[in-house]
């Protein structure tokens, strides 16, 4: 028999964007909620970011089915640290362990593309940026995902400080108060969905402050 | 033809074709399955062709199948490896069901545990070569969901699998409702089975329509779509195209 497939792949990209942004005392994780195959969407209304901790989320675009083995992983490895600790794992503890565990299948990777973002121990808004095998970087604001060629340099623009070699490094942190980043992250989606075909149907903002978890949606281009 | 070689040249074993005992690409495939939700449940639809590569091998395969007492399933796909996952399922709920503590395994847990078996074979580079469509009603509660070959999984009001994907599901989202009736749902699932048996090639007139409910599963008798090939842009498709064939 001819053969009529395409060779069988263990991957697919699922699409999607993903953005955080930390203040000094705020952190907002962004995504939406299109899931797409190729040029099909598959639902309008998929789920991206995970609560990982009281004070840690993440927003994963990629392969799905990786991202979804990805949570459960960590879900259960946060379980195992509460039975061992008696308390939640901190933001920077928990960007740690996600980086093992990317890269503990570096040479099978999650095709996963995260950014993680919660609050640090004193309450101060963190953001940590992966590729899919682990390699990461705090900083102050990240964008992954199909989207993030239109909204990494937007969110240069807007949010980057001076260069270090101009000033002293300032604090990762950007300076926008807690409704300008709400403000800020919807309008770079808004812009994203334009150009982007993996990008659209709704957006799902998750806010992270002193009083808690807060969620907001915000309906986005369905084309 | 020297298979052998081959693989021992080749840098990536685990690439190799020549020696691994996997699904490569499937033989007997069945095509689209579409489901979904209506007031009482879930409806779902299935022709009963067996496609051997293009050839229409076989006519009766029946490709959605209850499982325990709140799920059905339906399959896209290699139709041994539905049968193979018919296997893993009936002895998921046997043993399930020696616990004998009242509790049974609704449409949630079985879709997570097809999502897991998908996975895993993906894992072990040898996919089960199928997309699967998981409905079901508990507690009040419905469900419907797919997994694709490779672990792909989701949740919405209507799926479907393969071609349904490009031909049913832009129909579903502009007619489907919450409380879509029982007519109007089979209504809905056989103007989408039209349009597959129009332009889905492998798609055969001869068809099953399935139900669940809190009260159950019902699968109906196999049966055929009235068809109407007269439409004009059917008897001379090139007029408007000159110089095609």
């Amino acid at each position: 028999m001819t053969k009529q497939q395409a060779n069988w792949s263990p991957y697919d990209n699922n699409g999607g964007s993903c953005v955080a942004i930390a203040g000094a005392d705020y952190c907002v994780i962004a995504a939406d909620t299109r899931m797409s195959t190729g040029y099909n969407i598959l639902t309008r209304d998929y789920s991206k970011i995970c609560k990982l901790a009281d004070k840690c989320v993440m927003a994963s675009s990629g392969f799905q089915a990786d991202v979804r083995a990805l949570q459960k992983h960590l879900a259960a490895r946060h379980l195992i640290y509460q039975h061992q600790h008696n308390k939640q794992m901190s933001c920077p503890a928990m960007a740690q362990l996600l980086s093992n565990t990317l890269y503990y299948k570096r040479f099978f990777p999650y095709y996963s593309f995260n950014v993680l973002g919660g609050l640090d121990n004193e309450g101060k808004g963190c953001v940590f940026t992966y590729d899919a095998v682990g390699s990461y970087e705090k900083v102050g604001y990240s964008s992954q995902g199909s989207g993030s060629t239109l909204i990494m340099p937007f969110l240069d623009n807007q949010l980057k400080s001076p260069s270090p070699l101009l000033l002293p490094a300032l604090d990762a942190v950007t300076p926008l108060s807690e409704p300008e980043a709400v403000d800020l992250v919807k309008t770079v989606f808004a812009s994203a969905t334009e150009r982007d075909i993996y990008t659209g149907d709704k957006l799902e903002i998750v806010i992270l402050n002193a009083s808690g978890i807060r969620r907001e949606y915000m309906d986005l281009r369905k084309d | 033809m020297n298979l052998m070689d081959s693989s021992h040249s080749n840098p990536m074993s685990l690439c190799s074709q020549a020696d691994s005992q996997r699904t490569l690409y499937p033989y007997v495939t069945g095509t689209s399955v579409i489901g979904v939700k209506y007031k009482d449940g879930i409806l779902m639809a299935a022709d009963m062709g067996g496609s051997y590569g293009s050839t229409l091998r076989y006519k009766s395969v029946e490709r959605m199948k209850p499982i325990g007492k709140h799920s059905l399933l339906g399959a896209s796909g290699e139709i041994s490896d539905f049968q193979e996952i018919l296997h893993y399922l009936d002895e998921l709920i046997l043993y399930d069901n020696m616990w004998d503590d009242g509790n049974s395994l609704g449409p949630k847990e079985v879709h997570s545990y097809l999502t897991r078996v998908m996975y895993n074979r993906r894992n072990k580079f040898n996919p089960l070569w199928n997309s699967l469509v998981l409905g079901g009603v508990k507690n009040g509660q419905k469900y419907l969901g797919t997994v694709s070959m490779i672990g792909v999984h989701f949740e919405d009001n209507h799926v479907a699998t393969g071609f349904g994907n490009h031909l049913a599901r832009p129909i579903l989202r502009d007619e489907w409702h919450e409380d879509l009736s029982f007519e109007d749902g089979v209504k809905l699932l056989e103007k989408c089975m039209r349009v597959l048996l129009y332009r889905d090639r492998s798609a055969v007139n001869k068809l099953q329509i399935a139900k669940i409910t809190e009260e159950g599963v019902t699968i109906s008798q196999p049966y055929s779509l009235k068809t109407f090939w007269g439409f004009s842009a059917f008897q001379n498709p090139t007029v408007g195209a000159e110089g095609s064939w």
